[in-house]
């Protein structure tokens, strides 16, 4: 079974944001980047088909120079190659079309994409992938079992979740779950030694059907400070989430 | 020239969230001068969508489409709005429209934006507000394609009665090969779920154990709402992923969500900031989800829930 991951290389889950020029660009100062978490479910199940069942693990991303870091993380933890789109991410669609050209040309049966990514949230890559390559698709996948070419996901739905029977070639949409957490790797010394002598392929852009763009951003409007109610006087809440929210 | 919304159902109802993104579609329609479609699968009481703002429905009544299938359904929604010469598409936020959305961008060579939560900014360019970076910040993105997918969040707009009657048709979209096919379901239909909820009860590590959570459950059967926790308590075991609320959680953007015995960390508070009014319930006075919260009480969760279930029963009494 031939494996691509789809890595994102988005701000640490700490990362304080703030943005530049304008309240048009993304503030990098003092960010650490870090693989998408929910991409990283993905990629250590992945690992687990591969050391369990024989497949072959690639990674691949959309994004400058400086994701390479972030994909090399990925190979330190076991991917056998990596890919890099060399354009910047600028929307969903667009990343969608440069990777289904990837999946396409390297035939791969298993495409692992996180959920969505942790900066904008826009939850779309994986499915659009999908249907890019014509190939199943499961979102919000919290389990996977593949048994020759036949696959058997769990996927979480509002209020409970649902298990469900395709067939590859399959595109995931993953996120925690997959794995458990305690599962997920911290690369290791001689991981690390290896990812430098493994591949990383670059290969230029192809698409640029740009179809949506952010123009600004803004920051929540600074909040007032709490207001506290004694515990002894509990209907001082209730009558403040009545009278002034107005929630109850 | 129409605006196509898909209205999502259960059990033949609307969702609420279905009504709100017809409340929402008529809002942009009233401003181009448009009307709004809405497409419906296996749902009764169709006449109720006109009172939100749709002219037309198109309700879809196939035995195959009982079960929800991405692949079908977004077929079925780009049939209809291939039909209705469509330039805006408005779905939902919930697990299965965010499952169809993209499918249905591709085939219709869509922009699509999720997460919305106000009415377009300008038509021209088309400019949607969401959230992003897991809710710590909001993007203004304008859509250039023709045609147009609005993923609305829930609870951002609210419903709005217009009063208005729909015309209602049948109609039947040629269906593909699901690819996926439903093996069971697993779901508490008796339960609110948070993506649907108005109100969430969430507890964390504060509550010491599984075994506390009667508490944290009658509080959110007085208020009709729907229980979370934060990740160590799902990590641990105590609740299912499904209720883990934060950055590898789910969002909440409920009206109302109360925090029990959860400190605040940064990736908790990132998958609550768009609910609107937050309560802290916390024996740590210096506990980080008190700067995010409208009210706090410092105060012991066990002496304090029940109090409070105690007091809101009596409300509820008085007010009914």
């Amino acid at each position: 079974m031939k494996i691509l991951v789809c890595i994102s290389h988005v701000p640490d889950t700490t990362s304080k944001i703030n943005f530049t020029e304008g309240d048009t660009k993304f503030d990098i100062n003092g960010v650490q980047f870090v693989i998408n978490p929910n991409d990283e479910f993905g990629l250590t199940r992945a690992m687990w088909f591969k050391e369990k069942q024989g497949a072959s693990v690639d990674v691949v991303n959309v994004g400058g120079v400086e994701t390479e870091p972030t994909l090399r993380k990925a190979l330190a933890i076991g991917a056998d190659a990596a890919i890099r789109v060399n354009t910047q991410a600028t929307d969903g669609f667009s990343v969608a079309k440069e990777l289904a050209k990837v999946v396409s040309e390297g035939g791969y049966d298993l495409v692992i994409a996180g959920r969505e990514s942790i900066d904008y949230n826009g939850g779309m890559v994986p499915g659009m992938l999908a249907g890019l390559t014509n190939s199943n698709f499961v979102a919000n996948c919290i389990g996977l079992e593949v048994d020759g070419t036949n696959a058997k996901a769990v996927r979480e739905i509002d209020g409970g979740k649902e298990t469900v029977s395709t067939a590859l070639p399959l595109v995931i949409g993953g996120q925690k779950g997959l794995v458990e957490e305690s599962d997920l790797r911290i690369p290791n010394m001689r991981g690390i030694m290896m990812a430098r002598k493994k591949p990383l392929t670059v290969l230029e852009p192809a698409e640029t059907g740009v179809k949506t763009k952010a123009i600004s951003f803004e920051k929540p409007a600074p909040k007032g400070a709490v207001k506290l109610v004694d515990a002894d006087n509990i209907d001082e809440l209730v009558s403040l989430l009545h009278n002034e929210a107005k929630v109850i | 020239m129409s605006i196509i919304v898909y209205t999502e159902s259960e059990n033949g109802k609307f969702k609420k969230a279905a009504l709100e993104v017809v409340s929402y579609a008529k809002s942009i329609a009233d401003q181009m001068g448009s009307s709004v479609t809405a497409v419906v699968v296996n749902a009764d009481d169709l006449e109720s969508l006109g009172n939100y703002g749709a002219s037309k429905v198109l309700s879809i009544k196939n035995d195959a489409l009982n079960t929800f299938n991405a692949k079908t359904y977004a077929s079925a929604i780009e049939q209809a709005a291939k039909q209705e010469a469509a330039n805006v598409i408005v779905v939902s936020t919930s697990a299965d429209s965010k499952y169809l959305a993209p499918l249905l961008a591709v085939g219709l060579e869509a922009g699509y934006v999720s997460n919305v939560i106000e009415a377009p900014s300008s038509l021209s360019p088309f400019t949607v507000k969401h959230t992003a970076f897991t809710n710590k910040a909001f993007a203004n993105t304008e859509i250039s394609t023709d045609i147009k997918i609005v993923g609305l969040s829930n609870n951002s707009f609210g419903l709005v009665e217009s009063g208005g009657n729909a015309s209602i048709e049948d109609f039947s979209p040629s269906l593909p090969e699901s690819g996926v096919n439903v093996e069971s379901v697993d779901k508490a239909t008796d339960k609110v779920s948070i993506a649907d909820a108005e109100t969430v009860v969430s507890g964390g590590r504060g509550l010491k154990g599984p075994e506390n959570w009667g508490m944290i459950e009658e509080l959110a059967e007085v208020l009709g709402a729907a229980t979370a926790c934060s990740k160590p308590v799902s990590d641990l075991g105590w609740r299912p992923h499904s209720e883990h609320v934060g950055q590898t959680g789910k969002p909440v953007a409920s009206n109302l969500y109360i925090a029990i015995g959860i400190s605040g960390a940064i990736q908790h508070l990132a998958g609550i900031n768009s609910s609107k009014v937050k309560v802290v319930i916390n024996t740590d006075a210096e506990a980080p989800f008190f700067k995010a919260a409208d009210y706090g009480v410092v105060g012991d969760a066990f002496e304090v829930v029940p109090k409070l279930i105690e007091k809101l029963k009596a409300f509820k009494a008085a007010n009914a």
